[in-house]
């Protein structure tokens, strides 16, 4: 089809960087030259980047045309299951971009960092009584990456021992991130089957579990948005036979001053900052996935630790045993800070009302659509409630189909397809920053799709049809990459 | 709290319709012994008022420009930030958006990507870059895994002029897998011995920074065709993505996979975090890439647009067999990286480049006229080591009251340079902040 100047309203075609500009522009402020200039070898010099010269203003447009093409938490409701995108409060941003903050080396003298130490320091311990754990490294970048440092840590404990071991058990229910992360610390995945109420028998837990295994690795909630009731009994089991349990924390939203995990059994656990504490999620991170212990895990924590001493904060390197480090240097602090801020707004009071209200929301999503979907575990559930399009099949039409089809509605479509258990998953995650009004809009528009599926099928074959492009062709982006131009 | 938009009245009639008497019931399914009985024990909440002067007193402890003169790189590197590239990287479609799995409504970030990935393989003279990896450090250890996996071999060589935390990081991450982590020493003049390489065989890959941990440049062309003799896969590395304006690239050198930090295009230092790890490769290599990809498709009305593509390497698809575990990365610093690519330019990232490099080598000079001794030849880019005279210690103490941080003391990283430190001079520093550090250290 021939590109037209504009799509609809004022979604304006863009070209690429490169398609733009006029050699000799420049869009910086070059800095004054107050010195000589001074040679270097000939071999050593080259060439420069072929990049395009382009105007402030060029730029200027270029991305905030491009930034009208994205759907964000700011542009409406985002209920992506598992992945809690809630409200990024505004004055985050705003304390993260301190210039004493945003500037600092991370090398400078200790005497010459307290702000930021005591910052880290306190977070640490924050996180360590929101989830009843002992110690907390900020060290690791993201949810995969903390899942990284847990294992490492308990590769380190099993290896201390004298026996390490070969495999870890992980649950049909998982994220794909805890077996490729299992992977790169030499286990092998053994996967739990869930029960029919979708969540681990202690029982399947016992006929797996052995002396050759280091632990489990579950999610609580799981990702069916069901809470883990016989915990404490397969921490038990697992804690037996000498092995650990570590907590995917990805679900804390739905627990926050409810549920302890470190009272309940879980010896390791990594967190998502840019979920369960509001740092946005920036098109793909940064993120933030701190580590918290139970005490005989502590040891092996990354270094440096952060120790107090009568109010002045240093970094210890003098942890023999650590797994050493998991990134430069001392975590995504820019992230670590919007986190920070958001808990002492919240509080104590209203960190576990998020985790109602969060609560409150899906159940109400899950009773008002289970007539209109099919709800795969009709039981009470977490933060998040999984349908799946099995009511539809008849139509012929799909969960892809009907996510695509909301996008014309104006609503970011749910996690779809995930959990693996339920076929054509639909996994939905309001937050608790929804409105009752907004939720009921995604409520009507399920519905009103839902009804075209039986009346006009063909629509939702063929949407979005409001969006800046339609449907892609995935199959042959795959098979003849183009991955730069 | 205004972050929590439900009314008792809203809350009342959302129970009716879920059939539960109180929020307190929806927990039923959480037996009893699991719950926590006591309240969290946290500080009250504050107001946004009271917020903001929280974090100003936090803030006001630190030691930043312009008050001090920071002349410390290694690895985190203090650049002019235009106030564009900060406004456009604050709109907030792209900042509140997830990883874009639905490509119809994140066509903002999926371009602005695949933009990046372009500009980096182009920075680097390479043919294809990853989305981008949490930092430096992590983008190289993937890099050496990536090799092992390409390769079938287990075991690696690192130039020990690669950044310290770096290498501390590699060893973390190969830590559990049995692979073998060699470190080839450095020469007199501030460059990597491979010489040591003829002794080792079966090598996957081996790596060499440049500009190195001292700023000194190596010369990659005569590294590369020594490691490509010994049948092993060469990777760069950098901490310093700005010296590409100025240096020949990796790529050009015959580097098979180049990484490294790209903190310095555009992403304000944050006492280390986030940064941006940058990955790139050689096209054959395509398919053992680790991290997120973006590629160039067509819609249903044959419209150009971006998805995510080779999903069958990554963990959502492959799980255990996945090329990394990454999910999560760096996209929003990879975004304030090409915004600042594309501001700079091609003719001004040559000047801002050029400028970067003399501005150092006039402190180098100034230095050596001072009588400070530069104790390696090579030339160098943005940093270099300066051996001060015995006594130094009380000097560079007494320099941090006047505001200056006279680099960084080496002994902790290389114990065999005590009294030796690490220079870093950028655009930022001009020449009365120079002479003025020249001037302290004569006296």
């Amino acid at each position: 089809m021939k590109e037209t100047v504009g799509t609809t309203g004022l979604i304006l075609n863009e070209p690429l960087l490169w398609e733009k500009g006029k050699k000799g522009r420049c869009g910086y402020s070059l800095p004054r030259r107050d010195v000589d200039f001074f040679s270097l070898d000939q071999e050593l010099r080259g060439e420069g980047p072929d990049f395009p010269d382009l105007s402030e203003v060029d730029v200027v447009r270029h991305y905030t045309r491009l930034s009208q093409w994205n759907f964000g938490v700011d542009t409406g409701m985002y209920p992506l299951g598992s992945c809690t995108m809630k409200y990024s409060p505004k004055t985050n941003e705003k304390q993260a971009g301190l210039s004493g903050l945003a500037g600092a080396h991370p090398l400078l003298p200790q005497d010459l960092s307290q702000g930021t130490l005591r910052m880290m320091y306190e977070l640490e311990r924050y996180l360590a009584e929101i989830t009843g754990m002992d110690a907390v490294t900020l060290q690791p970048a993201a949810g995969a990456h903390g899942e990284l440092t847990g294992m490492l840590i308990i590769h380190a404990y099993h290896k201390n021992r004298g026996a390490q071991r070969s495999r870890i058990l992980i649950p049909d229910t998982a994220h794909g991130t805890n077996p490729a992360t299992a992977t790169l610390c030499g286990y092998s995945s053994v996967q739990v089957k869930s029960n029919e109420n979708g969540i681990l028998s202690a029982e399947s837990v016992a006929d797996l579990m052995d002396e050759d295994t280091a632990g489990i690795m579950l999610t609580n909630p799981n990702t069916l948005g069901l809470f883990e009731e016989n915990i404490r009994e397969i921490a038990e089991i697992v804690h037996s036979k000498g092995g650990i349990v570590y907590c995917d924390g990805a679900n804390l939203n739905a627990v926050m001053g409810i549920v302890k995990m470190g009272k309940i059994g879980v010896d390791v656990m990594h967190l998502n900052l840019h979920k369960t504490f509001s740092t946005p999620h920036g098109g793909g991170g940064p993120g933030s996935g701190p580590v918290c212990v139970k005490k005989h895990f502590e040891q092996f924590l990354p270094v440096p630790r952060i120790v107090e001493d009568k109010g002045n904060y240093a970094f210890s390197d003098n942890y023999p045993e650590s797994i050493g480090k998991v990134q430069a240097f001392h975590g995504n602090i820019g992230v670590i800070i919007k986190a920070y801020s958001y808990i002492i707004s919240m509080g104590p009071k209203d960190l576990k009302m998020a985790s109602r209200l969060a609560v409150l929301n899906a159940n109400y999503i899950k009773e008002s659509l289970k007539d209109t979907l099919h709800l795969a575990y009709d039981r009470p559930c977490m933060h998040e409630c999984v349908f799946s399009d099995e009511k539809q099949r008849d139509d012929h039409v799909t969960t892809f189909d009907m996510a695509k089809r909301l996008m014309d509605y104006g609503f970011h479509p749910p996690t779809v397809y995930f959990p693996l258990v339920v076929h054509g998953a639909i996994m939905v995650e309001p937050t608790e920053t929804e409105s009752k009004e907004d939720i009921d809009k995604y409520i009507e528009a399920f519905k009103a799709i839902a009804d075209e599926a039986k009346e006009n099928p063909d629509l939702l074959h063929n949407a979005p049809g409001k969006s800046k492009v339609r449907r892609l062709d995935e199959v042959s982006a795959a098979r003849k990459p183009c991955l730069a131009g | 709290m205004r972050f929590l938009p439900h009314t008792g009245e809203d809350i009342k009639s959302m129970l009716q319709v879920v059939g539960a008497d109180n929020i307190d019931d929806l927990f039923s399914t959480i037996p009893d012994d699991c719950l926590s009985k006591d309240d969290l024990a946290l500080p009250e909440a504050l107001t946004e008022w009271e917020l903001d002067s929280h974090m100003s007193a936090l803030s006001d402890t630190m030691a930043v420009s312009p008050d001090y003169k920071v002349f410390m790189g290694a690895g985190s590197y203090e650049h002019y930030i235009p106030a564009s590239v900060s406004f456009l990287l604050g709109r907030s479609e792209f900042v509140t958006s997830y990883t874009p799995y639905q490509p119809e409504i994140s066509q903002g970030t999926l371009q602005a990507i695949y933009e990046y990935q372009t500009l980096t393989a182009r920075l680097l003279g390479m043919e294809v870059a990853t989305a981008s990896h949490y930092d430096g450090a992590t983008a190289l250890a993937e890099s050496l895994l990536m090799a092992v996996r390409i390769s079938k071999k287990r075991k690696v060589a690192v130039s020990r002029l690669i950044h310290p935390l770096y290498r501390q990081v590699v060893r973390t991450y190969f830590e559990p897998t049995g692979y073998q982590v060699i470190e080839l020493p450095y020469l007199k003049n501030g460059l990597t011995d491979l010489a040591g390489l003829d002794e080792l065989n079966d090598l996957a890959a081996v790596a060499v920074q440049s500009p190195n941990f001292f700023g000194c440049i190596e010369n990659l062309k005569e590294a590369g065709k020594k490691i490509h003799n010994k049948d092993a896969l060469f990777i760069t590395c950098f901490t310093e993505a700005l010296s590409y304006g100025l240096l020949k690239n990796p790529g050009s050198q015959d580097a098979d996979i180049v990484c490294g930090e790209g903190q310095s295009l555009g992403i304000p230092r944050s006492f280390g975090g986030p940064a941006l790890g940058m990955l790139a490769g050689r096209k054959k290599y395509m398919r053992s890439l680790p991290g997120r990809l973006v590629g160039k498709t067509k819609d249903l009305d044959g419209k150009r647009g971006f998805v995510l593509t080779l999903a069958t390497r990554e963990q959502h698809i492959r799980r255990e067999k996945a090329t990394s575990n990454i999910c999560t990365n760096n996209s929003l610093c990879a975004l304030a990286a090409a915004i600042y690519m594309a501001s700079v330019g091609g003719t001004g990232i040559k000047k801002l480049a050029g400028l970067n490099h003399d501005k150092a080598e006039y402190l180098k000079q100034e230095l050596k006229k001072a009588g400070s001794k530069i104790i390696f030849e090579s030339p160098t880019f943005n940093e270099f080591v300066v051996e001060f005279p015995e006594g130094f210690d009380s000097v560079y103490d007494r320099l941090l009251e006047k505001k200056i941080v006279a680099g960084l003391p080496l002994t902790e990283y290389y114990p065999e340079l005590t009294g030796h430190y690490l220079l870093c001079v950028t655009e930022t520093m001009s020449k009365n902040d120079m002479d003025i550090l020249v001037r302290e250290v004569k006296l």
